[in-house]
């Protein structure tokens, strides 16, 4: 029902898409893999015309077409579900669903509510929702505020959606539920274009694959006749060997003792340790209480009681900065709201942890400064072809790696991650991979919260479990399955 | 690749409409009248300009933390009226100088504290503070006048004096501004600055004391509004309680025709000097050519929004 053929585009003479197809029959979920900055994005805003194709066809239906603008593609029946959802908090779930399409009076600009309302109701129950339509939007969880901008997009009788990173901020009970409804979506002939990094779930759901590396296309494979490696070398253009580098650090002596940290609502009674050179991870469904727990460690929110210890004395921390002179250091989840300043540069970005060894005196030395960037750029490979290109105009991965450097700047004896690898392509999170390796061989212990269980049970030496505030279990990770992990982050029997 | 180097173009000629803007609008005024060019009327400019320029300089550490600050005249007047009610009552100058000074720091910090420990909004805190400074100073005056400032060379020198032919207030400005420039460019506070302005939780995360940076701040600003007055004051031989009313209008246009963002962690005090003598030179040429006071005020508002919207629409 759709093909893209031959389709050329380039921003200011640097060619971001050459001579790309894609096709898509009725029903089909397909899904779209690449790298960052392999050109998903771009082609997806070329098909809905944000951007105007330089060269090659689109037909719709058999029909050429050229949209103009998203407006145009969504009457046609090409509906985006963004990663930021374009949801309004405030305003009822009904009138999110039919905002800009409200049923009125006539002409009047007098609203229908009611009759809205029960409709929102009808078809948001179609697609397995059953909610009040008059709450606030606010009240619903990310995953149900996805299923009420699906039925926006069906609303306008789409017939394909394209749905980019839908699964990142869900949970993995959300996510089954936004696969029964893509499912059942499907039965009716509803197609999607699904862009995501996590592997599994596209084998999961999707029936064929396309895949971009730099701009061009690499090949389309059926999920049935493919497998993971190929995908992973198709997408990268070479083979990764395994996903995780083989882990043989000596685990030391107990560096970090926390007994009883609790902070209501969002946990209590937390008891762990972690030993120099040891990877703990914290796995759990998202609101387990995970980064809250780190954010209390690290002086961010305030815990209402408990104990840390680090190297046997105990210590209060109060602030981040309390932190940093303990020796912790805490890669943020959120990469662009807690990790980075977006309008610095790279370089200032590195610089933003390490004041006290790049100056003297409260002046700042430009040659310190640009040391400690060097240094970081050669032993993380950051990807930039100047320390003073905005930290912004980086792909996810040398992002991360920028706020990787800033904390390894300074050499910290505790590294906490929050998700490392969130929207980070397949060749970046191995390196990241092999960093906290290196880290954890030089003898640093490393908290490490994580949503993918693969990554936990690739790179974890232990592996705490939370369950709504509560750690459940304390588990060696020898032969432990991600079944086992589950059964205790969904609230099964207690182990700790 | 190239659009990144593109962007960095583009960096700079943004930087550069300040200059333009300043350049075509003194082209303007010379050709309708070229006394506008002669030395004195130069020096005479930048002696007007002075004052709002220091406070401006101040008014963009603020901005550039993200915050702004309302209280800047009220500020001004409170600190030149208690520095001289104390030189009228018999203080030695310049102690009571250096007291005003101290005076303006303090009542610039007590900003910083209400939105930093207090978390107000800085447009809501300045503005009662700017309310609260403005009724002291009515109540320490009785809302008259205060003079008989005594005839100490270093006081009067601060607003009337020359300096190898310079206007001392002229040299004042330029000085503070070296400061502020090397302050912003070089010094860990300077980066932290922008840093709390870019990207506050970050910044806090990164271990920054984002609370005791904005308090310095703040601090900053009341200490050059506080100079700022002591000029003011010797320059008029007197301190008026009405004093410095709308000047923190003109030192946010200063700020903002220098192109730094109200939203704070970007911009530079370069900008801000060149938007000041904007302001001056218009208010100055305007007069020189003759336009009516009353429709002066439209062309200063027309040119503020013509800079806001080219910066907006990066029309360059």
């Amino acid at each position: 029902m759709l093909q893209m053929k031959a389709i050329t585009k380039a921003f200011s003479g640097n060619v971001v898409l050459r001579d790309v197809q894609f096709d898509l029959e009725p029903g089909e979920i397909h899904a779209l893999m690449g790298e960052n900055g392999a050109g998903k994005s771009t082609m997806m805003k070329v098909l809905t015309g944000i951007h105007p194709k330089d060269g090659g066809t689109i037909h719709w239906k058999g029909k050429e077409v050229t949209f103009k603008t998203p407006q145009e593609a969504e009457e046609a029946g090409i509906a985006v579900i963004h990663q930021e959802l374009n949801i309004l908090p405030y305003l009822s779930i009904a009138e999110n669903l039919f905002l800009g399409k409200e049923e009125t009076l006539g002409k009047t600009g007098i609203l229908k509510t009611k009759k809205m309302e029960t409709e929102a109701k009808e078809r948001l129950a179609a697609l397995g929702l059953h909610i009040d339509p008059a709450a606030e939007a606010a009240t619903l969880s990310v995953g149900q505020q996805q299923i009420v901008e699906i039925a926006r997009a069906l609303s306008s009788n789409a017939e394909v959606i394209i749905m980019d990173e839908p699964t990142a901020a869900l949970t993995d009970r959300e996510i089954e539920q936004l696969f029964k409804t893509v499912r059942a979506l499907k039965e009716q002939g509803v197609a999607f274009i699904y862009i995501s990094h996590r592997m599994e779930e596209i084998f999961a759901i999707c029936d064929r694959i396309t895949v971009l590396r730099d701009g061009e296309w690499v090949g389309v494979k059926r999920i049935s006749d493919t497998n993971f490696d190929e995908i992973v070398q198709m997408m990268v253009g070479r083979a990764l060997g395994d996903r995780f580098p083989t882990r043989t650090c000596e685990i030391g002596d107990t560096v970090l003792e926390v007994t009883g940290l609790t902070r209501e609502p969002y946990f209590r009674d937390i008891s762990f340790d972690v030993k120099q050179g040891e990877i703990v991870a914290l796995a759990g469904l998202m609101g387990a209480g995970r980064t809250e727990i780190v954010q209390s460690l690290f002086g961010y929110r305030k815990a209402s009681a408990g104990e840390v210890k680090i190297n046997g004395k105990v210590v209060k921390i109060r602030t981040p900065y309390d932190a940093i002179g303990h020796g912790l250091a805490y890669v943020t989840e959120d990469r662009k709201s807690e990790g980075l300043i977006l309008d610095f540069s790279v370089e200032e970005n590195i610089s933003l942890t390490n004041f006290k060894d790049l100056s003297a005196n409260g002046l700042m030395s430009a040659k310190k400064e640009r040391a400690l960037f060097d240094r970081m750029k050669e032993r993380l490979g950051i990807r930039t072809s100047s320390p003073e290109l905005p930290v912004k105009s980086l792909s996810g991965g040398n992002q991360q790696k920028v706020v990787l450097s800033k904390w390894l700047g300074t050499n910290p004896s505790i590294l906490i991650l929050d998700e490392p690898t969130r929207g980070v392509d397949v060749g970046a999170k191995k390196e990241i991979y092999s960093i906290m390796n290196e880290l954890a061989e030089k003898g640093v212990a490393i908290i490490m919260i994580s949503s993918e269980l693969p990554e936990v049970l690739g790179m974890a030496d232990r592996v705490l479990v939370m369950h709504e505030g509560k750690l459940t279990a304390n588990l060696d990770n020898q032969d432990l399955t991600q079944e086992q992990i589950m059964h205790y982050a969904t609230g099964g029997g207690a182990r700790v | 690749m190239s659009s990144t180097t593109a962007k960095s173009k583009q960096g700079v000629l943004q930087k550069l409409v300040p200059f333009l803007g300043l350049f075509l609008i003194i082209t303007i005024i010379t050709i309708l009248n070229p006394d506008f060019l002669s030395v004195n009327n130069l020096l005479n400019v930048l002696r007007q300009v002075s004052i709002n320029a220091i406070i401006a300089f101040g008014m963009t550490f603020v901005i550039l933390t993200g915050g702004i600050d309302l209280s800047v005249g009220s500020i001004l007047a409170l600190t030149g009226a208690v520095t001289a009610g104390m030189m009228a009552g018999g203080t030695d100058p310049i102690l009571a100088m250096l007291l005003g000074l101290i005076l303006g720091a303090l009542l610039g910090a007590v900003n910083g504290i209400l939105i930093s420990k207090g978390n107000v909004a800085p447009f809501i805190a300045t503005l009662a503070t700017m309310t609260i400074y403005r009724g002291l100073t009515l109540v320490y005056t009785e809302g008259r006048p205060i003079s008989g400032l005594g005839d100490s060379l270093t006081f009067q020198m601060l607003g009337k004096g020359y300096f190898f032919g310079i206007p001392v207030p002229v040299v004042t400005m330029l000085v503070s501004f070296g400061i502020l420039y090397f302050i912003l460019k070089k010094t860990t506070f300077g980066r932290r600055v922008y840093a709390v302005g870019g990207n506050e939780e970050a910044s806090k995360l990164s271990g920054i004391k984002t609370g005791r940076i904005k308090i310095y701040v703040y601090a900053l600003t009341g200490f050059l509004s506080a100079l700022a007055a002591l000029i003011l004051t010797s320059r008029l031989n007197s301190a008026q309680p009405t004093a410095g009313q709308m000047f923190e209008l003109d030192a946010i246009a200063a700020v903002v025709l220098g192109g730094t963002s109200l939203t704070g962690g970007r911009g530079w005090i370069v900008g801000t000097l060149i938007g000041a003598l904007i302001i001056g030179v218009l208010n100055n040429g305007l007069n020189l050519i003759g336009v009516s006071s009353f429709f002066q005020q439209v062309v200063k508002g027309l040119v503020i929004l013509f800079a806001v919207l080219i910066d907006r629409k990066k029309l360059i």
